[in-house]
């Protein structure tokens, strides 16, 4: 009803709707009588030469469901919204019967959350049904962004790389903090720290180096003292600086994805990653359910990778 | 219209003549040939009709229909296989068991199948023999007929129902009421029960009903489908065919000049009228029919068969049966009610000329139809793949480039075991060079159970950079793997899907 503004429009619908009940009764009423021949109950009518129409009447009790269901909608129209902008007398809506549902819903799982409440996210590992709950709502939470092996995408952490190569989820609860509170992750634009374009491309290339990927070695040996600048927050070595959120330089992992077009691009226009908070969406025992879960997600790719 | 209803016999009947109704305003009249009218009302109180009991030939083929169609309805759920229901509907786990088959819910096509069969069986049936469905297999007539038997036993035939009803309330009209209401809510209780067999374990569903602990959705179509049954079985019947049933009217549809149905020889019967048994007819200026009223009184629609084809008629047969008996008795042959189609009554065809006209061009082509749909169904439940196999390809991840430039996809597969062992199966990919997936290990999945299985299938960067951004065609083999102690043979299903190389 956003659209119309002007309470007349509720009230013509509440007019039309009941003009509309009404008028379904006296059309039963002014058409249940008509004229037959008297002498073989046919309506006079002929067609195709030896086709009458003849006056076979209704059982009177399918009248009476036509009754009914005029009687039907004033009494829903009494109890529901539907008379116009009338909210019914039994106040529904279906916000209402949602935020009913959801309540419902996590009254019912409570028990379940209960005993995981005040287990450490070690014991939580170790509970097979608490880690088939944490996949359950990883994959309807938050799959949608970090992918459904978890390992994620261009600007979406991967959730499987080992403790020493994650910023600021290193445990259980520094995860829980950034599902409950999200977390931003900024670098500034560095190109006009490092120099021209083709410095950009050469420090680029000695990123490259670090990780010991593919590189145009030349490139890299010229890129090496305009890294200069990078080295405030990744370190003199490129080992990265969790305490700021600079992520280390020499391991195979790419956030934003792998290659001198995309480091390049990084160096020119900075990047700003946002996880936004979960906290109003999750219940608190079900993060804590889930932040044992991805917790786990990187301890099962180093016990994998032994 | 005129095509596929033509008049009957009788010349003076329209095609569709209504039911004699004494008691309606139009027959009060007495005409004299003026155009008079009168005004009447649209909807009219049912009368009852009290149809007297028949037995004969198409009565008995009724009661055999009967015991097949409801010993199957009632037996079948109690029947076991693999240790399980034989038939089971598992709504709640999306599992349908048939005997050996176990279907999912992407085999609906196979419903499909079912209900294209159904109705091309239908189609085929009315043209040749009218509305056989109707007058002897259908649950209506089926359970009506039941119905009646009940109450045939306990009130008495035709004369002692109407004489009961219109009776005062006795201890003895009550005994018998009462008993029929008992026999009847059970038999629709039974039946509702029945039914809800096919959905949950029947033999749970007992000790649930023992226990009374019937949950509420069990309750409620339990007595949803008894209700239906009492209702429509006692007190709807005819009035089910007359108003509510689709298949009804447009059964009248596919009737030709050459479908069998039920039909009074207005010839050989006219005229009508009482006589001794040794009347000679030719003095007399009679027919056959003795105008008994015999088959108004059998037709449970309630209609004088000897007015021609009607829409109420169901095609039962019990006038025919009830005629013949008369027939019999009066010495006169049998058949003046019989099977026979409009042109073999007007051009005396003989049953010979009648049955080479059963072979005409629409009972070909619903035959050769009805044969094809069968033999497609039959032949691909029977070559139906052991395993199926849904590819998803993952919503959150498009593509994404990994460490050292390889290209990744991430596809979510849904291996679905139509067995009832369990399966492994090992995973594949081919489509770009190099193509491989990190599965490290076969998948095994429980007996009729799915699992979602995530893969992410990678491509090398030169591969990639070689196939150039944007989709390319792909395929997962997928293998299920052979048991050698239980002679399973392998079996290889391909999926089709699309690897993506982002710009």
């Amino acid at each position: 009803m956003s659209d119309f503004v002007n309470s007349g429009w509720g009230i013509f619908v509440a007019a039309t709707t009941i003009v509309g009940l009404i008028a379904c009764i006296a059309l039963l009423i002014i058409a249940s009588k008509r004229r037959v021949m008297a002498d073989d109950n046919t309506t006079g009518h002929v067609w195709d030469e030896d086709l009458r129409e003849l006056n076979n009447p209704l059982p009177r009790w399918w009248m009476w469901l036509f009754v009914i269901t005029v009687v039907f909608s004033a009494v829903y129209l009494a109890f529901y919204p539907g008379l116009g902008s009338f909210s019914g007398t039994l106040k529904w809506t279906s916000q209402g019967q949602f935020e009913a549902e959801q309540a419902r819903a996590t009254a019912a799982l409570a028990p379940v959350y209960a005993k995981y409440k005040d287990m450490p996210a070690e014991q939580l590992v170790a509970d097979a049904q608490a880690m088939a709950i944490g996949e359950r709502l990883y994959l309807n939470n938050c799959a949608q962004c970090h992918g459904s092996d978890a390992r994620g995408s261009k600007g979406f952490p991967n959730l499987t790389l080992p403790a020493e190569s994650r910023l600021a989820t290193e445990t259980a609860d520094q995860i829980k903090a950034v599902i409950l509170q999200g977390r931003a992750g900024n670098m500034p634009p560095m190109a006009a720290a490092v120099g021209s374009a083709e410095d950009v491309r050469n420090v680029a290339n000695y990123v490259l180096s670090l990780s010991g990927s593919a590189h145009n070695s030349v490139a890299a040996q010229l890129g090496k003292e305009k890294f200069a600048a990078c080295a405030a927050c990744h370190g003199p070595e490129g080992k990265g600086n969790k305490a700021i959120g600079a992520p280390n330089l020499t391991d195979k992992h790419w956030l934003y994805g792998w290659g001198e077009q995309a480091i390049i691009e990084a160096i020119t226009n900075g990047r700003a990653g946002v996880m936004p908070a979960q906290g109003k969406l999750l219940t608190p025992e079900q993060v804590h359910v889930l932040s044992a879960y991805v917790w786990n997600l990187s301890r099962a790719t180093k016990v994998a990778s032994k | 219209m005129s095509e596929t209803v033509a008049p009957a016999a009788g010349g003076s009947l329209s095609p569709v003549a209504p039911a004699a109704d004494p008691a309606s305003p139009g027959s009060a009249g007495g005409g004299d040939g003026d155009v008079r009218e009168q005004v009447v009302s649209l909807y009219q109180k049912q009368r009852k009709i009290y149809p007297r009991a028949v037995s004969g030939w198409f009565a008995g083929w009724r009661w055999a229909l009967v015991w097949a169609t409801q010993l199957l309805f009632y037996g079948l759920p109690w029947l076991e296989w693999n240790a399980r229901q034989a038939v089971l509907f598992d709504l709640g786990a999306r599992r349908f068991y048939i005997f050996g088959l176990v279907l999912y819910p992407q085999d609906f096509i196979y419903l499909t199948g079912l209900l294209i069969v159904s109705a091309y069986a239908l189609f085929l049936f009315t043209a040749v023999a009218g509305r056989l469905w109707c007058g002897y297999a259908c649950p209506q007539t089926v359970y009506t007929e039941i119905f009646m038997w009940v109450e045939r036993h306990l009130e008495g035939d035709r004369n002692r129902r109407m004489k009961l009803d219109a009776g005062p309330w006795t201890l003895e009209k009550l005994a018998r009421k009462g008993g029929k209401q008992v026999i009847w809510v059970a038999l629709g209780l039974w039946t509702g029960f029945t039914f809800v067999g096919y959905f949950t374990p029947i033999k749970q569903l007992g000790a649930a009903v023992m226990s009374f602990g019937l949950g509420p959705w069990e309750t409620f179509w339990t007595l949803f489908y008894g209700f239906a049954t009492y209702g429509n079985a006692g007190y709807m019947r005819e009035q089910v065919c007359k108003y509510m049933c689709p298949y009804a009217r447009f059964q009248s549809a596919m009737f030709d000049r050459d479908t069998l149905i039920i039909s009074y020889d207005a010839e050989r019967g006219e005229p009508r009228g009482t006589r001794g048994r040794k009347t000679d007819l030719k003095a007399a200026n009679l027919g056959h029919c003795i105008d008994c009223g015999l088959c108004v009184e059998v037709c449970p629609t309630g209609i004088d068969i000897r007015k021609g084809l009607q829409y109420e008629c169901i095609g039962c047969a019990a006038c025919v049966d009830v005629c013949n008996g008369v027939m019999d008795k009066m010495n006169y042959p049998r058949g003046l009610v019989r099977y026979d189609t409009l042109n073999g009554m007007q051009k005396h065809l003989s049953r010979g000329q009648e049955f080479k006209r059963v072979l005409r061009p629409r009972v070909v082509i619903y035959t050769s139809i009805l044969g094809v749909i069968v033999l497609a169904l039959g032949v691909s439940i029977a070559m139906r793949s052991p395993f199926k196999v849904d590819v998803v390809r993952d919503r959150g991840t498009l593509a994404r480039i990994v460490e050292d430039g390889w290209v990744e996809n991430v596809y979510r597969l849904q291996v679905m075991n139509t067995t009832e062992s369990v399966q492994r199966y090992r995973i594949a990919v081919a489509g770009l060079a190099s193509m491989a997936t990190d599965l490290k290990s076969e998948v095994a999945v429980e007996p009729a159970q799915a699992r979602w299985v995530v893969v992410a299938v990678r491509v090398p960067p030169d591969v990639a950079s070689q196939a150039g951004p944007g989709s390319h065609k792909m395929e997962f083999i997928i293998e299920r793997l052979g048991i050698a102690g239980q002679a399973q043979s392998s079996y290889t299903l391909v999926e089709k899907s699309t690897f993506l190389v982002p710009r």
